[in-house]
């Protein structure tokens, strides 16, 4: 009998992981001086600005909850973040993109606390190496927490995926244009309660649930740094 | 959206600097505090971060190879584009570029083009089809006043920190070489110096809280050897002559202490 291994965690990725691994990061708070939040990170070669306003006087009627807080997301990528220049201004990725992190975020918040009010977040992607999206969401959680933005949770997002025929963690550039498929997860770690999932690729059904428990290891691997980031800039709970 | 400003605030800031002097502790030709990396961004061809006080931008480099403009084919292209982030003020909101933000590009672009910062014809790589184009793109992060004295100072910083591919030609075809990259071909280094006028005073490298409050601003560049290479005036109020060759001879000493900041 042949038992092949098909995820020996000993065996390296490209960039010298292991498949549960993820890229180096760094999460800082407090960054910007302007914004009423904001959070810089960095993960492989993602550099990754958020900035939070608000809540604020909302001047468009149309989208107005008279009973809570709007949440609107802007995720831009500067012009030099990747390869070929790419032409300011939103296009139809990022124009997905903020939706979804709108949508990601949306569920940790008290929104019902500041009716007829809007929430603003940005998120710059100033250098993209793969995961940005996910990046985004998890910096924009600080941003809204250095903001003092009443939360039940830090949104956390990390993606998985599969490249070489192996379900890995947390895909690099390279990985992510060759391999077969990505997996960015959101999930809210104190219910578990995912808030964004998203998949492109080819995937058998084992290959997802393993994708997706690799994923939320991931997420909670994350949140421990967010949580530090927080700590770092404003010190220990009851301190 | 309009930026209204207590009167009182107002009145402060044009008091002090009646008396020369400013909230900050600053003397009217003091500059803030001024840091410049360069190299910040891997995946451009060159790339800075300026930071004059708070206000703060990240510059990037990035060429392509495109057609040269009819008329002038044996000449490469240098493009200034600005984005001024909703991130970086209240008071700056998404979609295309506004006023402000295409003053700043411009102004910014005409400094560098004027001066000139690149010898652009040693950017031709095939006469009338093929040139590099050069793109510097101004990414505003935070904002607190004057941001051209900071766009033009990184900008500089970013296009010396910038490696093309050695661009041959064999057979009509442009070869690149990525492997030995080059430097741009550069020419010259411009600065600028912006001074805002309030009540009859002109102060240096306005905050934002000055500017809120300026009754006219105006901005000049610099060549290294001293001579003016750009100008602009802003703000609602008008200046006088005196004021105009003041503002020029200040900036000639400023662009000096200026250009140590340059690597």
């Amino acid at each position: 009998m042949v038992i092949i291994i098909t995820n020996n965690s000993n065996s390296l990725r490209a960039d010298g992981r292991k498949f549960d691994e993820l890229r180096p990061l760094k999460i800082e708070a407090g960054v910007l001086e302007k914004a009423d939040g904001s959070a810089y990170l960095e993960i492989g070669g993602n550099k990754i600005l958020a900035a939070v306003y608000g809540p604020r006087e909302l001047h468009v009627r149309r989208i107005m909850r008279p009973d809570m807080s709007v949440i609107r997301c802007r995720y831009n990528m500067a012009p030099f973040s990747v390869g070929e220049r790419k032409r300011p201004g939103p296009d139809r990725r990022s124009i997905e993109i903020s939706k979804i992190t709108a949508d990601a975020l949306r569920p940790a918040i008290f929104l019902e606390k500041f009716p007829r009010s809007t929430i603003d977040v940005f998120i710059e992607i100033l250098e993209a190496e793969g995961g940005t999206r996910c990046a985004g969401i998890t910096a924009a959680s600080v941003a809204l927490a250095d903001a003092g933005i009443p939360m039940k949770d830090l949104v956390v997002s990390c993606a998985a995926g599969k490249a070489d025929g192996n379900v890995i963690l947390d895909l690099s550039e390279e990985e992510d244009k060759n391999g077969e498929a990505d997996v960015p997860v959101a999930i809210m770690p104190r219910s578990g309660g995912i808030t964004l999932l998203q998949t492109d690729g080819h995937l058998t059904p084992d290959e997802f649930d393993k994708a997706l428990d690799l994923a939320i290891e991931g997420c909670k691997k994350i949140s421990e740094e967010q949580k530090k980031a927080i700590i770092n800039r404003y010190g220990e709970e009851n301190g | 959206m309009v930026n209204i400003v207590p009167e009182i605030t107002r009145k402060s800031i044009t008091e002090l600097i009646k008396n020369k002097e400013r909230a900050d502790g600053r003397s009217p030709t003091d500059y803030r505090d001024i840091s410049l990396e360069v190299g910040v961004i891997e995946k451009a061809e060159g790339s800075a971060r300026v930071k004059i006080g708070n206000t703060q931008i990240i510059i990037g480099v990035k060429p392509s190879i495109g057609e040269p403009f009819s008329d002038t084919p044996n000449v490469g292209v240098l493009m200034t584009n600005s984005e001024l982030l909703p991130m970086a003020s209240p008071t700056f909101e998404p979609g295309p570029p506004d006023e402000r933000s295409v003053e700043l590009a411009r102004v910014t672009d005409r400094c560098l083009r004027e001066a000139p910062i690149l010898d652009l014809e040693k950017l031709c790589i095939i006469e009338g089809e093929k040139v590099w184009m050069i793109f510097v793109d101004l990414h505003v992060l935070n904002y607190d006043g004057n941001l051209m004295d900071a766009a033009v100072l990184g900008s500089v910083a970013a296009l010396m920190n910038t490696k093309i591919p050695n661009a041959t030609v064999e057979d009509d075809k442009v070869v690149l070489d990525k492997e030995n990259p080059v430097a741009l071909p550069l020419k010259e280094k411009p600065l600028m110096c912006t001074f805002a006028k309030i009540d009859d005073e002109l102060i240096i490298d306005p905050s934002l809280e000055e500017e809120n409050v300026m009754n006219a601003r105006i901005s000049i560049g610099m060549r290294e050897d001293g001579s003016i290479c750009a100008m602009q005036k802003g703000g609602e109020m008008p200046i006088t002559k005196e004021e105009a060759v003041y503002a020029v001879n200040t900036a000639t000493e400023k662009t000096k202490e200026l250009r140590e900041h340059l690597p």
